[in-house]
């Protein structure tokens, strides 16, 4: 039997100056702003086992890319988009019921798992799209990723009211003439780019507690949506540098810690507004 | 159905809402047909009927939610939809369904803000208006709490001060009154008649329960046999009226105090099976004459009231 060490890395901070470090800290904080802003819309929405099925559906699209000698990031995108549009088409009730949901997303684990069979180099990097490889990550995605963010500022800094009415209130900003379907595909749209990013961080398995989970904790102890999504992208940026950090000083997948600190701080909320109400 | 056309020959530039031989289909089914009637403006009217004839369906197509399989509906003399601005709108079980972290003086600002598409910080401004709508339904000190936090009659006091915020002529409601305790039910009733009273606005209700909206209510509109049909509140408080309406037996019941309230009858009626009228019948019973001017205050309809209990005790030992 093999002997499991977690013995502490002296050397850690050489590790963490390396030049794949500095990619991985500046994904983060990319990831955490779009995750953050988005992560507070879906729990309104009641969409998060929705977005939690993207990155599902998206599965097949990557290890197809890699079948294909794609970017996985373009195949997973791709497959992301098209489900969000078609989730987004059918309406905010569709996204919400569960079995549909489910449904769709085992399927597309399932088919995700077929193109990886089919080529050893996609089968190489199934493990690294289900649970994430936020080391690896380039200069071509960062760039790729910063471009998401401004893209997602400039669209939000136009459709944020109208958005946030209805996903509050969709009866109510319905009547008020908000074009409350076109609201749903820019969502699930927008969602789905965040899926596409952030998804190389922690990979598709973990996306929920990287985008839902901060915004879940931020919920709890802020009330105004910019707050909660201003402090949700702060605890995604914490849970990530954090699991960095701590990653390069103990032998632990970046993943499993990052995803390790999202779900505490959820925990310390929860238990802070338990008390809050006793 | 022969007085139909009276109702359709009133419209006057004070109606807030015009029927022109409107009707709904949902699919194959048709769920009411010849809606011919005008609600005048400064009115408080209620919209009953039993689940499933299209109350709520009826004030969906008023906000031009739901399109008509003919005719036309008016709203503030613009086609059903286009003078929603001028709208407030309470969903029903607004109260019950939400587990929102907004706040309340949040949720309120978004009835004042929510449609605009660009930044738009929230002004001194707005935040006055928004504060005076939570003054006024009696929630300002409750600004800073979550709505989860709050109970179904604020939240429903919540959802009244984002209908109001943004000045509303007309406010609807979808069953305000669903889900409160009594004394929640009362107050919300209350609030509703100072807005019709002190700010002029023409509030329509769908209401199942009527009793605790009668002493506002100035008219109705009834859906029966697949027909809407709109009446003057003291033609409509009758015991044969609404127990066609409702399908079962019910009673005008006149307290000591003068405060009317229907009660279903446990009675079976004696002789004869329910629903006994024909449409015709009914229609004929219940004159549809278009009523002018109509006094909405709270006191003024008490009399009403007890006019129409004259009507009623003849008829009540069916």
């Amino acid at each position: 039997m093999s002997h499991i060490s977690f013995s502490f890395d002296p050397n850690w901070m050489d590790t963490l100056t390396a030049p794949f470090m500095t990619n991985a800290f500046l994904a983060g904080l990319c990831i955490a702003f779009a995750a953050g802003v988005m992560g507070y819309f879906t729990i309104a929405r009641h969409s998060t086992f929705a977005a939690h099925a993207l990155a599902h559906i998206g599965l097949p699209g990557a290890t197809g890319a890699v079948l294909l000698g794609l970017p996985v990031s373009v195949g997973l995108g791709a497959f992301a988009l098209g489900g969000a549009l078609v989730i987004g088409a059918l309406g905010k009730r569709v996204s919400e019921r569960e079995i549909a949901t489910g449904t769709v997303l085992a399927f597309a684990t399932g088919l995700g798992l077929f193109f990886a069979r089919l080529s050893s180099s996609a089968s190489q990097q199934m493990q690294s799209i289900l649970f994430g490889s936020i080391l690896t990550i380039t200069n071509g995605q960062i760039l790729g990723f910063a471009i998401f963010d401004v893209v997602l500022l400039a669209a939000l800094a136009i459709i944020y009211r109208p958005l946030l009415f209805s996903s509050l209130d969709e009866q109510v900003a319905q009547a008020k003439g908000v074009p409350i379907g076109w609201m749903n595909v820019a969502f699930m749209a927008i969602m789905a780019g965040v899926i596409t990013i952030a998804v190389p961080a922690v990979g598709t398995l973990l996306i929920f507690a990287l985008v839902i989970t901060p915004a879940a904790a931020a919920n709890i102890l802020v009330a105004s949506p910019l707050k909660a999504m201003i402090v949700s992208g702060v605890i995604c940026l914490i849970s990530i540098w954090g699991g960095l950090a701590l990653a390069a000083m103990f032998p632990a997948p970046p993943s499993f810690i990052i995803v390790t600190i999202s779900t505490l701080i959820w925990a310390v909320a929860k238990a802070i507004e338990s008390a809050r109400h006793r | 159905m022969n007085d139909r056309h009276s109702d359709a020959g009133a419209s006057t530039p004070t109606d807030a809402i015009v029927f022109r031989d409107a009707a709904i289909r949902r699919g194959d089914r048709m769920i009411w047909q010849h809606g011919d009637f005008a609600i005048p403006a400064g009115s408080v009217t209620a919209i009953v009927g039993t689940n499933g004839t299209g109350k709520t369906t009826m004030m969906k197509a008023e906000l031009g939610l739901i399109p008509l399989a003919s005719g036309s509906v008016t709203v503030l003399g613009k086609p059903a939809g286009e003078a929603n601005r001028l709208i407030g709108y309470v969903p029903q079980s607004y109260t019950s369904g939400i587990d929102s972290n907004l706040t309340a003086e949040q949720s309120v600002l978004l009835g004042l803000t929510g449609t605009r598409f660009g930044i738009h910080p929230i002004t001194r401004a707005q935040r006055a208006r928004a504060h005076q709508a939570m003054a006024f339904v009696g929630i300002d000190d409750k600004s800073g709490y979550r709505l989860s936090e709050l109970s179904g009659g604020l939240r429903q006091r919540v959802a009244i001060a984002q209908a109001i915020v943004s000045d509303p002529k007309l406010l609807m409601l979808d069953e305000p009154l669903a889900n409160l305790d009594l004394a929640s039910q009362h107050s919300v009733a209350h609030l509703l008649a100072r807005l019709n009273q002190e700010l002029g606005m023409t509030i329509q209700i769908v209401a199942h329960d009527l009793n605790m909206l009668l002493p506002i209510l100035t008219g109705a509109v009834y859906l029966l046999d697949g027909h809407p049909h709109y009446a003057d509140m003291r033609k409509v408080l009758d015991s044969q009226l609404l127990t066609h309406l409702y399908g079962t037996n019910v009673q005008v019941v006149t307290t000591p105090q003068g405060d009317m309230f229907v009660t279903p009858s446990l009675d079976e009626p004696e002789g004869q099976p329910m629903d006994m009228h024909t449409v015709d019948e009914v229609a004929e019973l219940h004159h549809h004459a278009h009523t002018p001017s109509m006094h909405h205050a709270q006191y003024a309809e008490h009399d009403a009231s007890q006019d129409a209990t004259q009507d009623i005790k003849g008829i009540k030992g069916i």
